[in-house]
């Protein structure tokens, strides 16, 4: 096919400076794939117009799946007829983003003969993007996809691919094995994943430490934490040898702790751990005196969640602490049961935290079946809708 | 009260999704809730996932994703329900 010369001024802007551009990249694949073309030539019109020329939705997915493709079209067609339909797949990343060059090399493979070539690794929420699908190429990729080990993740209203940090794979502050619970957890919910039941998405995510890599407490319905339970390991001898190295203990460990339950006497650090929350600043400072304490698990924390229109919502503590072992039974009994209340009576797009926050806390957790713990209360005094028995019963003897 | 069979949760769900066709969206929990206040206690949600199971499977029905997800009838690409 005869091809003029694609003119792309604005975009050229991005190739300048010593950084990658993805215009550079894009224009690579651009010659050996007319839809990657049609995407610089319809980006390029988006940058004069100040407009997206993307449109989304309409019905398109895979033969029994209800998430995992996102239906999106060119609106202008005619022009640009390579990305006239242009969908998305996300595609279940392994944990921690682990592969191997042989995995990466297939994949690739898969997409350059079915698709734009173009991809995303990785999409905020985890997965594999793989970029410019036509509608008649969804099948046959998926195929090839399946057949390679591969499967799709979510979209819709349902459990979206969860994900986790690397975890201690590569990361001593690890409190439970992330990659092992991130996955369990995918297994365990195939069914919740790939058939869209709920009144909006449902997120879990995997955090080793309270650094929380992942930003589960951001964006994840249901955030795992690892934390611990003891003290924090002191290895005194290291201290000193930061001291000595020039970090001003006083200065960056000790004021910045803030519970200020961190003393420095010039030799040794003391900590009173049962002020300690665990915000892993100290560690963090002096990653070679300090580590997390040896009694580890997770703190389960819901209802976060990362605004397009309405507020953000950090998820909240619902229980302190768990011991981190497959088969994972309290995860999923809490996560069962949150499905079945929020499923039941949540708002078309209503996400589990706005729902607490329409029903209130209180009658949630008695719906869900948890006992309200202090470690639920974010800042003090900012709490009126936890109500514990003995204060309604002594309310009521009072009529 | 009489045993209902997951067939007969799924004929129910597709007529009334095809009743429902163009007017209103249903997602999973509407057709279960409909299915419970039809048939009673002869019916839970789990069979109600299996219903739903049998119609996409079957291909009697489609996710779609409207905002939200949605099972329909199947219909044409980049219909806009
Ligand atoms: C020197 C005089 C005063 C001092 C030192 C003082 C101090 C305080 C403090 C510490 C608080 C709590 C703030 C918080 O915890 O967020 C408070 C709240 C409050 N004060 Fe005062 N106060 C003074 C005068 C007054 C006066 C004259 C009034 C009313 C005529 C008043 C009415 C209130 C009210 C209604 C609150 C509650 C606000 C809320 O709950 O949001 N205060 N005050
Ligand atoms: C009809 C009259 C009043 C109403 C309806 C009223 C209402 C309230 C309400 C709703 C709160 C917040 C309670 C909470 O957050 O748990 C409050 C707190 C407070 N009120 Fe009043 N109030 C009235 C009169 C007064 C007067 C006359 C004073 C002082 C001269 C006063 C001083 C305070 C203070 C200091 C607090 C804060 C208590 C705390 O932080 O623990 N109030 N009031
Ligand atoms: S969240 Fe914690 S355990 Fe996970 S990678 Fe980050 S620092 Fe390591
Ligand atoms: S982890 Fe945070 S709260 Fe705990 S002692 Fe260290 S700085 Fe203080």
């Amino acid at each position: 096919m005869e091809k003029k010369e694609l003119k792309t001024p604005l975009l050229d802007e991005l190739e300048k400076g010593p950084w990658p551009s993805f215009v550079r990249e894009i224009k690579k694949s651009a010659e050996k794939n007319p839809m990657a073309r049609d995407t610089l030539g319809q980006l390029e019109r988006s940058y004069e117009d100040r407009i997206s020329h993307w449109k989304h939705g309409g019905l398109v997915g895979v033969m029994g799946y209800g998430g995992g493709v996102i239906g999106r079209y060119s609106d202008l067609p005619e022009e640009f007829p390579e990305v006239a339909a242009f969908h998305t797949y996300r595609v279940n990343q392994p944990s921690g983003w682990f592969y191997t060059s042989e995995a990466l090399r297939t994949i690739c493979d898969i997409w350059e003969k079915h698709g734009s070539g173009l991809t995303n690794m990785h999409g905020s929420t985890g997965d594999i993007i793989l970029l410019g699908s036509k509608t008649e190429a969804l099948e046959p990729c998926f195929a090839d996809l399946t057949e390679a080990g591969w499967d799709l993740g979510g979209s819709g209203s349902d459990v979206r691919t969860p994900s986790c940090c690397v975890g201690p794979a590569r990361c001593e502050w690890a409190c439970y094995d992330t990659l092992e619970a991130c996955y369990d957890i995918t297994q365990s919910y195939q069914d919740e994943l790939h058939r869209p039941m709920f009144p909006y998405k449902y997120k879990f995510k995997f955090a080793g430490c309270p650094n929380d890599c992942v930003a589960a407490i951001a964006r994840s319905d249901m955030s795992i934490i690892g934390t611990w339970k003891d003290a924090i390991q002191i290895d005194q001898e290291k201290v000193r040898e930061y001291a000595s190295d020039g970090v001003d203990i006083e200065a960056e460990v000790v004021d910045l702790c803030p519970t200020g339950c961190i003393a420095w006497d010039g030799q040794k650090i003391t900590i009173d751990n049962s002020e300690c929350v665990k915000c892993m600043h100290c560690i963090n400072v002096m990653p070679k005196a300090l580590a997390p304490g040896k009694e580890r698990g997770a703190t389960i924390l819901i209802g976060a969640k990362a605004p397009i229109v309405g507020g953000a919502l950090l998820s909240s503590v619902f229980v302190p602490f768990i011991e981190m072992k497959p088969p994972f039974e309290e995860i999923k009994e809490l996560a069962e049961a949150i499905w079945d209340v929020w499923g039941e009576y949540g708002k078309n797009r209503e996400r589990v935290g706005e729902f607490i926050q329409r029903v209130g806390l209180g009658n949630f957790l008695e719906e869900i079946g948890l006992e309200p713990v202090p470690e639920m209360i974010a800042h003090p005094r900012t709490n009126p809708y936890i109500f514990f028995d003995e204060e309604l019963e002594e309310d009521e003897d009072e009529e | 009260m009489s045993d209902v069979t997951v067939e007969q949760v799924a004929d129910a769900m597709y007529e009334l999704v095809k009743a429902t066709h163009g007017k209103k969206n249903l997602k999973a929990m509407d057709l279960t809730k409909a299915m419970i206040e039809k048939f009673g206690d002869a019916v839970d949600k789990k069979m109600c996932k299996l219903a739903i199971r049998q119609l996409i499977d079957g291909g009697r029905c489609i996710y779609s994703y409207f905002g939200g997800s949605y099972i329909t009838l199947p219909s044409k690409e980049g219909e806009q329900g």
